[in-house]
């Protein structure tokens, strides 16, 4: 009975000693959450995540970063819960497949006392975010807008093809109506879904076309969308009559304004490396007194042919 | 003998004007011309020769996996697995031909290098869904369940979570396959043509086919008649995945391109298209022309919400619900015979 006390007694200080001994290398382990990797804006993602996951835990041996994509809210939530409950996370950085369902899961783990940092979608109730790194949506649309009517010299005809229906849709395509609603000349002829993807994008453009004999320009807001408007538009034979406007940054498409392609004059970026600014910024907790909560907004400049090498680059995913 | 029997049940059962029409095989087109008039109402468009060969054209994808959907459903399978089955060959065929561009001068080699190997793999896909739901005895909807997760990720894995796209020149050589017209008719429509007609034959002509009716209406009773009951499965899941190869194909040179979300619900539209068709998704009963009506219906259905603005994009799912119930119940005909 003593005997085995004593075991006790020297199990309970040897863990101590490790306790101790591990408390002071002092790991921190932050949890990222993405959505999988279901278009190429995703993908983008998906690769700065991973690249960026690489990168800090060489550069910071005690920092441990665990990444889970989730194709639905639903599977995002359970993600939560279990770098929660499993890893014991510090810190979140979460780009939420929908801000809306996972406001409540992201309460949870806040009160777990970890880290908040939301990327690119907005939360119901946003005083659960302590770090906020985001596109721009608005302005996204207001710099599509504004490049059209311009290259368009306020008259003629407009489609746009939009991406899923979610709130960041919505606000790119709020701030684009309100832009292109200055310009009195400029019909919006119609707006159809076609959920940031190629095949999508190609289908619409082609109905569009058909339905419409004066097109002047797309707005598709996204580089997949564009690559399949500009299919269905070579394909219908109308390269010169019209000019498409995309979103994001993808290579091919910032290639072809590089090379000075009519059908494509400009791209407006939307970098999916912001997930890289998320995760970079929220590190520097662990080992800086640097201040990092606070809103980080990621600009939406005009991709133009003189400024697309700055954009350009052939190695990426994306 | 059996033959008078039956003729002369039919003609007991055939009363009035209105049952002399034979709704299960007039549903189907009954459906999809109302829906003609009706896109041609909403907006004239519709009619235009560009727009209606764009349905065509659009619809062989969906089409010719239909057709063999058809006979693995007649058969009393289902395959959940043909969308991420196409994604998958359309990603490999890719890789196979910007690798062999590598090493060889672009030319059509490349091209039916490509055809190869999505024909190859098509069928071994095929054969690994019949042999694991009859040697192996498990569910179809499991098996197909399981292979619809492996394909999907497969071919994310293979693209890195991004877009696999084919090489310019090459593409350049494979483009005409979809956009290019033979005696007037897109190649799509032409090639889902002819596999209708083969299809037609091999189900309804065959001892094939009436096998495959056989197992689907009573799998013990076809079991005892001495059908080779496992064979005849599997030779419908392989069916099913040179369609999916065949629809690969011409689906390839359309973007060029595969991803994650290529051929995403292909599965649910192809089932659906074999339904609206008249088949009937317990098995024993199908039948090739509905289903080529039914691809037809689901694709115009998409096509005609594009060309109005009357109503919300957020109802476009419903719709389509709506027209899917209807259609099918327009086939089914019993609400012709009560009262």
């Amino acid at each position: 009975m003593k005997f085995s006390t004593k075991l006790l007694g020297a199990v309970a200080g040897l863990a101590m000693a490790v306790s101790s001994g591990v408390a002071s290398a002092e790991p921190h382990t932050m949890g990222v959450s993405i959505p999988t990797a279901d278009h190429g804006w995703t993908g983008g993602v998906n690769y700065h995540a991973q690249v960026t996951k690489e990168r800090l835990e060489a550069l910071y041996p005690d920092l441990k970063i665990v990444l889970v994509t989730a194709a639905d809210p639903t599977s995002q939530a359970n993600d939560l819960e279990d770098l929660v409950s499993i890893h014991k996370i510090e810190a979140l950085v979460i780009l939420p497949t929908d801000g809306g369902p996972l406001t409540e899961p992201i309460r949870d783990v806040k009160a777990s006392g970890a880290t908040i940092t939301v990327v690119d979608r907005s939360l119901t109730d946003n005083s659960l975010v302590d770090i906020y790194v985001a596109g721009n949506n608005p302005e996204l649309g207001t710099t599509s807008a504004k490049y059209m009517a311009e290259h368009m010299n306020g008259t003629g005809n407009i489609v746009i093809l939009r991406g899923l229906p979610i709130s960041i849709d919505e606000e790119r395509f709020d701030a684009f109506m309100a832009e292109i609603g200055k310009s009195s000349g400029i019909t919006v002829l119609d707006n159809k879904h076609a959920n940031w993807n190629r095949d999508d994008g190609f289908t619409v453009m082609q109905d569009f076309l058909a339905r419409f004999p004066k097109i002047d320009g797309v707005w598709a807001q996204d580089d997949d969308i564009a690559l399949g408007v500009i299919e269905a538009v070579k394909e219908a034979g109308r390269e010169d009559e019209l000019f498409i406007v995309g979103g994001a940054g993808m290579k091919e498409m910032v290639k072809r304004v590089m090379d000075g392609d009519k059908l494509v004059p400009v791209d407006v970026l939307y970098p999916p490396a912001m997930i890289a600014t998320a995760m970079e910024i929220t590190a520097l907790q662990f080992v800086s007194g640097a201040p990092v909560e606070g809103t980080f907004i990621v600009g939406s400049p005009l991709i133009t042919q003189e400024n697309a090498a700055k954009y350009y680059f052939p190695d990426s995913l994306f | 003998m059996a033959e008078i029997e039956l003729n002369e049940v039919d003609k007991k059962s055939k009363k009035g004007m209105l049952s002399k029409l034979d709704f299960k095989t007039l549903g189907p087109f009954i459906a999809m011309i109302v829906l003609f008039i009706f896109g041609y109402l909403i907006n004239d468009a519709f009619i235009n020769s560009g727009n209606l060969s764009n349905i065509l054209t659009r619809s062989s994808f969906i089409g010719i996996i239909a057709v063999g959907a058809t006979f693995v459903i007649t058969a009393g399978g289902i395959d959940l697995s043909v969308g991420s089955m196409a994604a998958f060959i359309s990603g490999i065929m890719i890789l196979v031909m910007n690798e062999l561009k590598t090493v060889m001068e672009p030319g059509l080699m490349i091209i039916f290098a490509g055809v190869a190997i999505s024909v190859v793999l098509g069928v071994v896909a095929g054969f690994i869904n019949g042999f694991l739901t009859t040697k192996g005895k498990i569910e179809a909807f499991i098996v197909t369940l399981g292979s619809m997760g492996i394909y999907r990720s497969l071919v994310t894995y293979s693209a890195d979570g991004g877009t696999i796209s084919l090489d310019r020149e090459v593409r350049a050589i494979y483009r005409p396959v979809y956009y290019e017209d033979l005696f007037g008719i897109p190649i799509p429509v032409l090639v889902f043509v002819a596999v209708a007609i083969i299809g037609y034959i091999l189900l309804n002509k065959t001892v094939f086919g009436r096998h495959c009716f056989a197992i689907g209406s009573n799998e013990n009773v076809a079991k005892y008649s001495a059908v080779n009951v496992d064979i005849t499965r599997i030779k419908t899941y392989i069916l099913q995945g040179i369609c999916v190869s065949i629809a690969t194909i011409i689906y390839v040179p359309r973007l060029g391109s595969a991803s994650a979300q290529t051929g995403t619900l292909w599965e649910l539209e192809a089932i659906a298209a074999v339904i609206i068709g008249g088949t009937m998704l317990k098995g024993g009963y199908g039948r090739i022309w509905g289903t080529v009506m039914g691809a037809l219906i689901l694709t115009m259905i998409g096509n005609i919400l594009n060309l109005t603005d009357l109503i919300s994009n957020y109802l476009n799912g419903a719709v389509q619900g709506v027209i899917i119930v209807v259609a099918v119940y327009l086939q089914r005909g019993d609400w012709k015979k009560k009262k």
